[in-house]
């Protein structure tokens, strides 16, 4: 399936494609196919190229001389065949404890909601969520698939210190904050694992178009992951769809 | 022989920078990088250095420094005074330093970040193929007191003493060169010449994140749905501020962006203080 693409230069060594102003996964698997196919056969002077929910941006690694044939390559390239990268997909079961001693939040949004704490903990982790990027901080999942029941919009002011780990959800989205930082999202849940580790030469394990789904653990779990994953000692495999 | 710079004070807001962390922004890992890149090259350029190689950056004063080793260094950027235990040295020029040499600064108010260059370069740590500071990236996010910079000895009698005038090297320009951002054809006529006409003013909202100016521009956008930025990127907040993303922005933002610095203009920007004033230039479509 195609879209009606936009192209449009960002700055002097940028250019940005948009697709419709949607969320939803064909937009996301044409972008994702698309991406793959210039990071293998584009011009090896795009550097990087930045996915987000309806749009990629094309980093060169010097200023685009002639913006308007470099548009037109980009969308030649477009209209090939490429292949689909929709087919191969993974699965990720992310533990997460909802005890209110470590979800500070908890129980103030689970009565804004005028739900129980454990129907707030069901509606959390039954769905399927999708990895749409990557983004605001280092190993951040923006994630597709919020059910409609948890939709809350931020809180007025901001915490100056969501701890590492922290399960979340700020208006329409749900995330986990993969290091302290200020925020204004609701602390639901808190989840034991790194999401980000610069040593690595692949710093963050989850790709976009992957699939998460949220595990409650108790207290004892928690503890018992956590310090595995202290230890180096956790390995977090996906399912192949 | 490996020396090493000690920070006795650690003054104000000093990192060790180079180029920027590049390839990792689909991670969401900011680029950073020297705030003032051209003032960064210059200093590598008259060391005979790589042109990566890393520099410590800093804002005003307070920064007291030890080598433990000789070296050669080089000052650039905002302008400051300089002593080398005591005594006066001049910007833009060689300084050969001996073991156990004390490096102080005095502002001269003018200008932001200034950079100290050493011969080879600051040797701290490489992630992700960058020695840029930032905070969940490096182990460090600022230098503090009694930490110690690793350097390559080195002990060249340098007489060769390359210099450039002052004048020539910070940009003292108000007008900012910008391209037309992504959402601009969005704005009304009356935003967009207001946009392009009026002086905005550096508010005390700065840092390497990001300026936000004092002037607010009326805003009546639809909320759009995230999207990458860039460093240069300057969104409008719904409640009408504008927003001049800096060196360690995020990678995405949910507000629309109207207008896009230029490379070269991002390092006049980037050495504006609290209250001066700007003006926008649009650059040829």
């Amino acid at each position: 399936m195609k879209f009606e693409l936009q192209y449009k230069r960002y700055s002097e060594s940028a250019i940005l494609i948009e697709w419709p102003s949607e969320v939803n996964e064909d937009i996301l698997n044409d972008l994702l196919s698309y991406k793959k196919y210039l990071e293998k056969n584009g011009t090896k002077l795009i550097v990087e190229i930045v996915p987000a929910y309806n749009s990629l941006l094309i980093c060169y690694k010097i200023t685009i001389e002639d913006v308007y044939s470099e548009i037109s390559t980009l969308k030649s390239n477009y209209f090939t065949d490429f292949e689909q990268v929709d087919t191969k997909k993974r699965r990720w079961e992310i533990p997460v404890c909802y005890d209110t001693a470590l979800a500070p939040d908890l129980e103030t949004f689970s009565s804004k909601k005028s739900l129980t704490v454990d129907e707030v903990i069901s509606l959390h982790s039954t769905p399927i969520y999708t990895i749409y990027f990557i983004g605001f901080l280092p190993g951040f999942l923006y994630l597709g698939g919020l059910h409609k029941k948890l939709h809350l919009s931020r809180k007025e002011t901001p915490s100056l210190k969501v701890k590492k780990g922290s399960v979340a959800i700020g208006g329409n989205q749900t995330g986990i904050y993969p290091s302290d930082s200020p925020g204004g999202w609701h602390v639901i849940g808190m989840c034991p694992l790194d999401f980000f580790d610069p040593t690595l030469e692949k710093p963050c394990v989850f790709e976009p178009g992957d699939f998460i789904k949220f595990r409650p653990i108790d207290n004892l779990e928690y503890n018992a992951i956590s310090s595995k994953v202290t230890q180096n000692k956790y390995q977090l495999q996906p399912v192949v769809l | 022989m490996m020396g090493k710079v000690t920070i006795v004070k650690p003054g104000f807001f000093a990192t060790v920078q180079d180029k920027g962390r590049f390839g990792f922004s689909k991670y969401g890992v900011p680029r950073s990088g020297a705030m003032d890149q051209f003032s960064f090259a210059m200093a590598n350029l008259l060391l005979d250095n790589e042109e990566n190689d890393a520099c410590i950056e800093f804002a005003f004063q307070g920064l007291v420094l030890k080598f433990s080793e000789d070296t050669l260094i080089i000052i650039t950027g905002a302008y400051v005074t300089i002593f080398l235990n005591g005594i006066k040295q001049e910007m833009y020029r060689r300084i050969k330093i001996l073991k156990n040499d004390v490096l102080e600064f005095n502002y001269d108010k003018k200008g932001m970040y200034t950079y100290i260059g050493i011969k080879g370069g600051f040797l701290t740590p490489v992630v992700l193929n960058s020695r840029s500071f930032y905070t969940s990236i490096t182990s460090d996010s600022v230098l503090k007191k009694g930490a110690e910079l690793p350097y390559m000895k080195n002990e060249s009698t340098n007489d060769q003493f390359s210099s450039i005038s002052k004048p020539l090297l910070l940009d003292n320009s108000n007008s900012i060169e910008v391209y037309t951002g992504p959402e601009y054809s969005l704005l009304s006529q009356e935003q967009k010449s207001t946009l392009l006409s009026l002086d905005f003013t550096i508010s005390n909202t700065i840092s390497r994140m990001a300026i936000q100016l004092e002037e607010k521009l009326s805003n009546n956008l639809p909320s759009m749905l995230t999207s990458p930025v860039l460093p240069g990127t300057i969104q409008l907040t719904p409640s009408g501020n504008l927003i001049i993303l800096m060196r360690d922005c995020q990678t995405t933002g949910g507000y629309p962006r109207v207008l896009q610095v230029s490379e070269i203009s991002m390092n006049t920007i980037a050495q504006k203080k609290v209250g001066e004033k700007i003006q926008f230039k649009l650059l040829g479509e």
